[in-house]
């Protein structure tokens, strides 16, 4: 039974990750915290829905076209929303409820198009089985989330630390105005980060989708709200942390469903957040006078 | 679209149009249509059920209006979005009474919202009449509330006895979504009808609404190694935690509530869905004449198939007009909303849902108030792809 409850835990804490890490990309590199993430990640997963299901897409291509759809809808967000904020100098609540006001008005557009009741994806996308690997039951989903997120985690951080593109938008997290001043595109790059934290909501949206089942236009709300925790806890704008806390929290979930009672699961969970704020007001690895990617 | 220009045909087709309109208006003066509030969730999470429910009235209405109305005048639904909330609901309920001036609602949607927002309708002597509120005391709130929703407290004890004889249940595992008033009341009467039955709990688990991972619940319920999970649940994760127990090798049957009781289960749980043991007044399989026409023109008007909301709500809507033609319209609206409360208990009716007749409650200190349903729960199991009725 542990072993199955710490096998549950990092699957439910990599998705958690999963929706952090283009949550928190958002915040560290535009220092906006984009509450139509939930609204997004909802996108994605009706969008792979729709490719599956009306296109006759197969499910990676369906996986890819979602990130591209939320991806451009991440753009849209910046250049429609938050680029005319930035250039009235907006201070940061502004952008904050602006996208609230978003979410609302997507979320009810979903319920427009697609209608309030559950849909899922049809079962020959995806195998519903489970295996046994030494007593733990096991889906390929679950190898798929987990698998993903590691790797989306790596790859974020190799690109930040390694590469011109990482530099560039590390500067602009330190100073979107000297970045400029130094010749860098910073308007190019905020669509960009657009782009992909967009995109990555998009992925978890179907990856969470299909892992649950059920579809609805208000899915991203919950997700939203363990995933504002999971930044916060992270250290804002840090992807490490991100990754960290979403497993930190997962394990928080299951380890108190498994020993001290279900009902008191979110208590004990956001409690030991609220102690690991206590000791760490900047989050586990953020740092809150300098913005961080 | 109303700005293209209009051909010269098409624009005396408009005027016939009108002069016909008006000429029927005319010759009917004395048959004024019936104006009838409908309060459901047709926006936000309580949509699904909302909209179902807004579809059986409007059924309904169509065809008793086909048949020629109530004693010649035509029943006029006014629809009104509560959205699934408290307050909305309240707002809802004041449009509808004061302004519209219907003689009577319908709704609202949630018992959460049904336990703020018919209190005003007590008060202003209107009827209201749910169709899908069943938790606990709504009907006490006073005279002229009315449901034709069948509570859990009557269903699950059913539910539970027939299940535990068929499939041999002992000992069972519960568990129940705590943040919903809905799921919360049915854990209740659930958790009351085992403790009548003397029937074992192994251990009880709670999620929350928004969930997506339920496998450390279900781990732990399965070391307790229970015959059965009774699962108070709205579909929404009821599905998924059918589908993951599959996938954690928890072959029980589940017992679920009114909020699994739904076809949907097919398909957001396909794979998993066998062996859900449900009680409901309303089956899709229970091919009684009436509930035979009722499903074929439902799902002929909305090209998807019926589910017990709608059910309810348009059987509801055949209830109210029963008492309506049986009094006789005065022109004050309020001596014919009290006239109306005066002849709505006495209604039988057999439609989509069975045999109905009103049952009347008493209040917490043992003084008559509202109405709640006399009907009989029918018990089925999923196989396949359909409800099997097992009583």
């Amino acid at each position: 039974m542990l072993e199955q409850q710490l096998f549950n835990a990092l699957s439910l804490g990599c998705v958690y990750a999963l929706f952090a890490l283009g949550f928190t990309l958002v915040f560290g590199v535009l220092g906006v915290v984009n509450l139509s993430q939930g609204a997004v990640f909802m996108v994605g997963a009706y969008a792979a829905l729709t490719a599956v299901t009306r296109l006759g897409f197969p499910l990676w291509a369906a996986i890819a076209f979602a990130f591209a759809f939320a991806g451009v809808v991440g753009m849209l967000i910046d250049r429609l929303v938050l680029k005319p904020l930035r250039a009235r100098n907006a201070p940061h609540l502004i952008p904050m409820i602006a996208t609230i006001g978003l979410a609302i008005a997507i979320n009810s557009l979903a319920q427009g198009l697609f209608g309030a009741e559950n849909q899922r994806f049809p079962t020959e996308v995806l195998p519903q089985d489970s295996m046994q690997i030494a007593g733990v039951s096991v889906t390929v989903l679950e190898l798929g989330i987990i698998l993903v997120s590691f790797v989306l985690m790596t790859v974020l951080m190799l690109t930040l630390k390694k590469t011109q593109l990482g530099r560039a938008l590390r500067a602009i997290a330190e100073s979107p105005k000297a970045a400029r001043l130094l010749g860098i595109n910073v308007d190019g790059l905020f669509l960009l980060t657009s782009f992909v934290a967009a995109g990555l909501g998009g992925i978890s949206g179907v990856l969470i989708g299909l892992y649950s089942n059920a579809l609805f236009p208000l899915m991203g709300q919950p997700m939203l709200h363990k995933g504002i925790a999971v930044i916060i806890l992270g250290g804002m704008g840090d992807i490490r942390g991100a990754m960290l806390a979403g497993l930190f929290l997962g394990f928080a979930e299951v380890l108190s469903v498994a020993y001290i009672g279900s009902d008191m699961r979110d208590a004990v969970a956001f409690g030991l957040l609220f102690l690991v704020l206590l000791v760490r007001p900047k989050g586990l690895f953020g740092s809150v006078q300098e913005r961080k990617v | 679209m109303e700005t293209r220009p209009v051909n010269s045909q098409q624009r005396f087709a408009r005027i016939s149009a009108i002069a016909l309109a008006a000429a029927v208006s005319f010759g009917a003066a004395q048959a004024a249509p019936i104006k009838i509030g409908v309060a459901e969730a047709l926006s936000g999470g309580a949509a699904q059920y909302g909209i179902s429910i807004r579809n059986g009235f409007q059924m309904a209405a169509d065809e008793i209006n086909a048949a020629g109305g109530v004693n010649g005048n035509k029943i006029e639904l006014v629809v009104e979005d509560e959205q699934g909330k408290k307050d909305e609901a309240i707002n809802a309920f004041k449009k509808l009474i004061f302004q519209d001036k219907t003689l009577m609602l319908f709704g609202p949607t949630l018992s959460n919202s049904a336990a703020a927002a018919d209190p005003i309708a007590q008060a202003a002597k209107v009827v209201v009449f749910g169709t899908s509120n069943t938790a606990d005391g709504i009907t006490t709130i006073g005279d002229h509330v009315f449901r034709n929703s069948v509570t859990e407290a009557d269903v699950l004890p059913v539910t539970i006895k027939v299940a535990s004889r068929i499939a041999n249940i002992k000992k069972v595992a519960v568990m129940y979504g705590n943040d919903d008033v809905f799921t919360k009341s049915g854990y209740d009467a659930f958790k009351k009808a085992l403790d009548d039955q003397k029937m074992p709990v192994t251990t009880t688990e709670t999620f929350a609404k928004g969930d997506v991972d339920f496998k450390a619940q279900l781990t732990k319920i399965k070391a307790t190694n229970p015959d059965a999970i009774v699962l108070s649940a709205l579909i929404a994760e009821g599905a998924p935690i059918m589908v993951q127990a599959r996938q954690l090798g928890l072959n029980v049957p589940f017992i679920g509530g009114n909020g699994m009781n739904s076809v949907k289960v097919f398909d957001l749980a396909k794979g998993a869905s066998d062996g859900l043991w449900v009680g409901s007044p309303w089956s899709i399989e229970n091919r009684t004449p009436a509930n035979n026409s009722f499903i074929i023109a439902y799902t002929k008007k909305y090209s998807t198939p019926p589910d017990q909301f709608a059910a309810q709500a348009y059987d509801a809507m055949h209830i109210a007009t029963e008492a309506m033609k049986k009094i006789k319209l005065s022109g004050d609206l309020a001596k014919d909303r009290e006239a109306l409360q005066a002849a709505l208990p006495n209604v039988k009716w057999d439609g989509a849902t069975g045999p109905f007749a009103f049952r009347r409650v008493t209040d917490k200190a043992g003084k008559p108030a509202g109405y709640d349903a006399n009907q009989q729960a029918i018990v089925s199991t999923t196989r396949g792809k359909n409800y099997e009725i097992e009583k």
